[in-house]
């Protein structure tokens, strides 16, 4: 499968990642050669047949709205890159 | 005899004893990783301090009587994708290179009450993507019976570790072959559990619907003690499964008359390296001599098998990774200007090229235009590839093949090209997308040295009968 500049951009964006040139265009051929190995699927006859995404029938899980898990705030916060009065610290968003 | 050759039961027997103190054990097994990781790099972390303080208290658990398991005290390894509380636990990635989780995975929990001393983190391909454990952040992990070679992937290190004697079991996970694969290169046994029978609460996710955690052991009876202590029921994954009876060490039996083996004959055909081919069918051999009655069958839909697992792991890798934003946890880039350059810029910095090549794989899959051709065509192709395993299973009680089309690969040549990495992977996906058991032993090695995987594959919840050929197989090997 032949991947545009334009494509790679898309899934690029999508993915929230920046490639500089060397790595858009090793993704370019990458992908390519990929994808079109992936095609090979089209050769399996699947009419008639429905898209399994469990192997087994499991069906949803509920449980009582109870919660179990202690105050820890202190400790989750622990590992945030940055924070600021017991909060996750981000760049300004709303003006 | 060097107290870190024993095998884990063994080791577990004679703490039981008295005969070995669960710090003489700690001790042994902290010399060798000094005396072999500088080498090897089976370790992210070892945990020096921890292992010692934690001996001492199995010790005492053990000397009151409160610790009834046969691996008591046993140093083990845990594969570095499965949280431990107050150790980092990094996915072998940059992003997580400072992660410390507040809490344990289920699987540690239930290690740690059967009394198991936890003496480091392996190291792994990124994220679980890889056959080699040379996309981990933190260095490549060489394989003990050849350090010019790779010792698979992704639970390399945990493999490396098994082998080179650092650890007397390992965890590790298995999404396409992770576990068995790196067992099969390094010469140890590794089981892949059917999917919902290990919790995976506290696994870091790869593919959710493809992941399980199993253990690693130099034999099939220390890995099936492992299983019986990790496996069962867990309300916080829910897609855990209630099993009627997890205990496998019964399994442990020295017979294989009349059972059925099955083996497809695509996984001795093109592709196969011919030495392995030749172990394998001569471990057949010994199986059939047993009692066993092999014979060969077709179950070509397997060979849609890796095109449907790479479109399927990358799309749920590819959301799965999405968490990674440099604001919970993880590394964040020094140099940003409002938050979508924050995100970019740590994500681009933070995951190495095979984790930035799936998620980009699996946004293009899960795309508006490409869903239905890909992800969809994949869930389709994935029923029939079970659909192919429930008909099998009802002619045979296991499958036996390869696990790996050739034995390791030397370092440094399996990258370059993604796509025929992914082709080594051609006998153990097609397991995951069923969702089935299989564990991978040693079955002799090949002209260079290095060990060739045997692997045999169970119907679901069928792990007693592939437990029971494999322990078979050993014995008769001697």
């Amino acid at each position: 499968m032949n991947i545009t500049d334009e494509t790679i951009e898309y899934v690029a964006a999508l993915a929230k990642l920046e490639l500089n040139r060397e790595e858009k265009e090793k993704a370019k051929k990458d992908l390519g050669s990929i994808l079109e190995y992936m095609d090979t699927m089209n050769e399996l006859n699947t009419d008639n047949i429905e898209p399994m995404s469990h192997v087994f029938p499991v069906k949803n899980v509920f449980r009582e709205d109870i919660v179990t898990n202690g105050p820890n705030r202190d400790i989750l916060l622990s590992n945030a890159p940055k924070q600021k009065d017991g909060c996750f610290m981000v760049p300004k968003t709303v003006e | 005899m060097d107290l870190t050759s024993l095998s884990a039961l063994e080791l577990g027997r004679k703490i039981k004893n008295k005969e070995i103190t669960v710090e003489e054990a700690v001790r042994a097994q902290l010399e060798q990783i000094k005396a072999k990781d500088k080498e090897y790099n089976c370790y992210i972390t070892v945990m020096e301090e921890d292992a010692l303080a934690r001996g001492k208290e199995v010790q005492q658990l053990i000397d009151k009587g409160k610790i009834d398991s046969p691996l008591a005290g046993v140093p083990m390894v845990i594969k570095d994708n499965i949280c431990t509380k107050g150790t980092k636990t990094t996915c072998g990635s940059k992003i997580l290179y400072n992660f410390i989780p507040p809490y344990n995975a289920t699987v540690v929990e239930k290690l740690l009450n059967a009394g198991a001393v936890v003496i480091g983190k392996a190291n792994m391909d990124e994220f679980a993507m890889g056959s080699t454990t040379e996309t981990s952040y933190f260095g490549e992990t060489k394989n003990p019976h050849n350090t010019e070679y790779v010792p698979g992937g992704s639970s390399g290190g945990s493999a490396a570790a098994v082998a080179a004697e650092e650890a007397f079991y390992a965890l590790g996970s298995d999404t396409g072959g992770s576990i068995r694969q790196p067992s099969s290169f390094c010469g140890v046994t590794g089981i892949k559990p059917t999917y919902g029978t290990v919790s995976r609460y506290g696994l870091i996710a790869y593919a959710s619907s493809l992941d399980q955690i199993g253990p690693m052991a130099r034999n099939v009876s220390d890995c099936t003690a492992v299983l019986d202590i990790i496996s069962g029921y867990d309300s916080k994954d829910s897609t855990s499964l209630e099993g009627e009876n997890y205990n496998y060490t019964e399994a442990l039996v020295d017979d294989v008359k009349n059972m059925k083996i099955g083996i497809p004959k695509g996984y001795l055909g093109k592709g196969l390296d011919e030495e392995v081919r030749a172990g394998i069918l001569s471990a057949a051999n010994v199986l059939r001599e047993k009692g066993a009655i092999v014979e060969e069958f077709e179950l070509d839909v397997v060979d849609y098998a890796i095109p449907a697992y790479y479109v399927i792991a990358s799309a749920e890798a590819s959301s799965n990774l999405s968490r990674y934003d440099g604001v919970k946890y993880g590394y964040r880039t020094e140099d940003f200007e409002g938050l979508q350059e924050l995100y970019k810029k740590t994500r681009s910095e933070g995951f190495g090229n095979e984790a930035k090549r799936r998620m980009m794989i699996g946004a293009f899959v899960l795309s508006s235009g490409y869903y239905e051709a890909y992800y969809k065509k994949a869930l389709k192709v994935k029923a029939r590839i079970k659909e192919g395993f429930d008909k099998a299973f009802e002619k045979y009680d296991i499958i036996l093949g390869p696990t790996a089309p050739s034995t390791a690969p030397k370092l440094g040549e399996s990258l370059s090209d993604p796509l025929k990495m992914y082709l080594g992977d051609i006998y153990t996906v097609s397991v995951n997308l069923a969702g089935l058991p299989a564990i991978s032993l040693p079955c002799g090695t090949d002209s260079k040295g290095l060990p060739i995987g045997l692997q045999l594959i169970g119907k679901h919840f069928g792990e007693k009968d592939i437990i029971r050929a494999a322990y078979s197989y050993e014995q008769s090997k001697g």
